[in-house]
């Protein structure tokens, strides 16, 4: 095997061997990339994305594109020109989306790690719900360079694995400045395997209250105060800290998420790529390209963008979004980790919540906020509910401070064995 | 602010969507719903709050006008839905044969 031959000379990369798969809106030289839409079908990618190469060059081996939510937008990965992603526990149930075919892939142990976006809490929702890690990092840290655009000023490349430590494997492989994405940071990389021992002794931790509302099910608040316990019994402390402006996250992301895909999309016009209706008129073309999520969003986007509304809407969500970032810089003036659910609830059924667009959004509750503020989270697995279903929870540090987010992460992993 | 037929009809011009006369009803009644959950943002007072449009208060980035490896002519019209003679084939946009 060439792989094994390499490990033996001592010239393997660091993933040498490892099976990724990548979400279907990464390109890949050679591949096809669909976003899952009827729009981009056929479509051929020219070049490799940056995080693609770097994995391809560490030795990890490609096995395969992933379902997803169409242009990444969706909660439950039901919003898909190939049809939806089933929880690989309850085959009745979602995936979580919109990177529900990665989280899936992995959960189900058919790769080791796989490539997915996330833009309001397109990795850590599908990886709470599917029981595995799945990691955003700080806005900038990834190159975004051949990933396929839904909203610029909030996706982010993420990552699923099963555990903490092949996480940062891969995290230590992607991260670092690209000359190719000008929002790439020019930063040094922490070298996140060194946290991974690192323990919690010490650390800050803050529980936001906005966050543990009364309405949560008790299952589920459980799996917080269990998190909470671990890390005090390892020489954290964790408080209550308040973000008060949490309850304008979903109206603030809505509006910005759905102004910038409107705009993203108006590239879909059937003329230099992608699908093109007989006759060629552009709003066939995309009429027929685009599925009904979409299609939705590109009119709330427009509509929040319109000469008229354009202070009401976009402006007003862009001051609001300030606001929420402001209270996490005071937060972590006090602590040094955030600790939420990743999700207010766990996978919920197929069909549940497909015909309400709204209930669908707030899926993103406790997760769209890292978006806004640009700061890194992951999710890690805490148990789950009665049914068996996983629960997860959130982890949140400062922008840059992936390393915190390994660290706690990992100790949380280790407490549960 | 509620948001009229009229109103949809308008924005999917705008978004260059054709919608049917199911798609405009079903549009009209769900950007309704979705619009009044974000009204919540009017209790907020902003005046004087700057926006956000950016995680980071990054500058322009630059970089060397110098120069690079691109795509072949060949790739560029890799996936061009018509092409011939080594340019993109159009849709007829000024309305003759």
């Amino acid at each position: 095997m060439d792989v094994d031959a390499s490990i033996a000379a001592g010239g393997a990369g660091p993933l040498a061997g490892m099976l990724v798969a990548v979400k279907d809106n990464f390109c890949v030289a050679g591949h096809d990339t669909g976003c899952a839409s009827r729009i981009l079908e056929g479509f051929r990618a020219q070049y490799d994305a940056t995080v693609v190469r770097r994995i391809l060059d560490a030795g990890a081996i490609l096995v395969g594109r992933t379902n997803m939510d169409e242009f990444a937008m969706g909660s439950s990965n039901e919003n898909s020109a190939y049809g939806p992603v089933l929880h690989p526990l309850d085959a009745t149930r979602v995936p979580g989306g919109s990177s529900g075919g990665s989280a899936v892939a992995v959960a189900a142990g058919i790769v080791h790690a796989a490539l997915g976006s996330d833009t309001g809490g397109s990795v850590r929702q599908p990886a709470s719900f599917t029981g595995i890690v799945g990691f955003k990092p700080t806005y900038g840290r990834l190159s975004r360079y051949g990933l396929v655009a839904f909203a610029s000023s909030l996706d982010t490349v993420g990552f699923f694995a099963a555990g903490m430590e092949d996480a940062a494997r891969m995290y230590a492989v992607m991260a670092g400045h690209d000359p190719l994405d000008a929002t790439s940071a020019p930063r040094a990389v922490e070298d996140p395997l060194p946290p991974l021992s690192r323990g919690v002794a010490g650390l800050r931790i803050g529980i936001p209250e906005e966050y543990v509302p009364g309405s949560l099910d008790p299952e589920i608040r459980a799996a917080l105060d269990r998190a909470a316990e671990a890390f005090r019994a390892g020489g954290a402390s964790v408080r209550r800290v308040s973000l008060p402006h949490a309850k304008y996250t979903i109206p603030v992301y809505t509006i910005i998420a759905m102004a910038e895909a409107s705009s993203n999309l108006s590239r879909y016009d059937g003329v230099r790529y992608g699908h093109r209706a007989a006759g060629g008129v552009m709003a066939a073309t995309r009429s027929e390209g685009f599925g009904p999520e979409v299609k939705r969003r590109v009119m709330l986007g427009t509509y929040a963008l319109s000469a008229g509304y354009y202070d009401a809407y976009y402006r007003k969500a862009q001051r609001v979004r300030r606001l929420i970032s402001e209270d996490f810089t005071r937060a972590f003036e006090d602590v040094d980790v955030l600790l939420t659910l990743t999700a207010p609830g766990t996978a919920f059924s197929l069909g549940e919540k497909i015909d309400d667009p709204l209930q669908m959004y707030l899926s993103d509750t406790f997760t769209a906020s890292a978006n806004l503020a640009g700061i890194p989270g992951v999710s890690v697995p805490a148990g789950t509910d009665a049914r068996g279903l996983p629960i997860g929870v959130q982890l949140l540090a400062r922008h840059f401070d992936e390393g915190g987010l390994f660290a706690a992460g990992a100790f949380l992993e280790a407490a549960r064995r | 602010m509620a948001v009229t037929r009229q109103d949809v009809e308008h924005v999917a011009q705008l978004a260059r969507l054709s919608l049917t006369e199911a798609e405009t009803t079903d549009m009209t009644v769900q950007l309704n719903r979705i619009l009044e959950h974000i009204d919540v943002l009017n209790e907020l007072d902003t005046s004087g709050v700057e926006p956000l449009s950016h995680p980071f208060d990054t500058r322009n980035v630059f970089r060397d006008d110098a120069p690079r490896p691109s795509f072949t002519q060949e790739e560029a019209l890799l996936n061009a839905p018509a092409a011939a003679e080594g340019h993109v084939l159009v849709p007829n946009a000024s309305g003759g044969a």
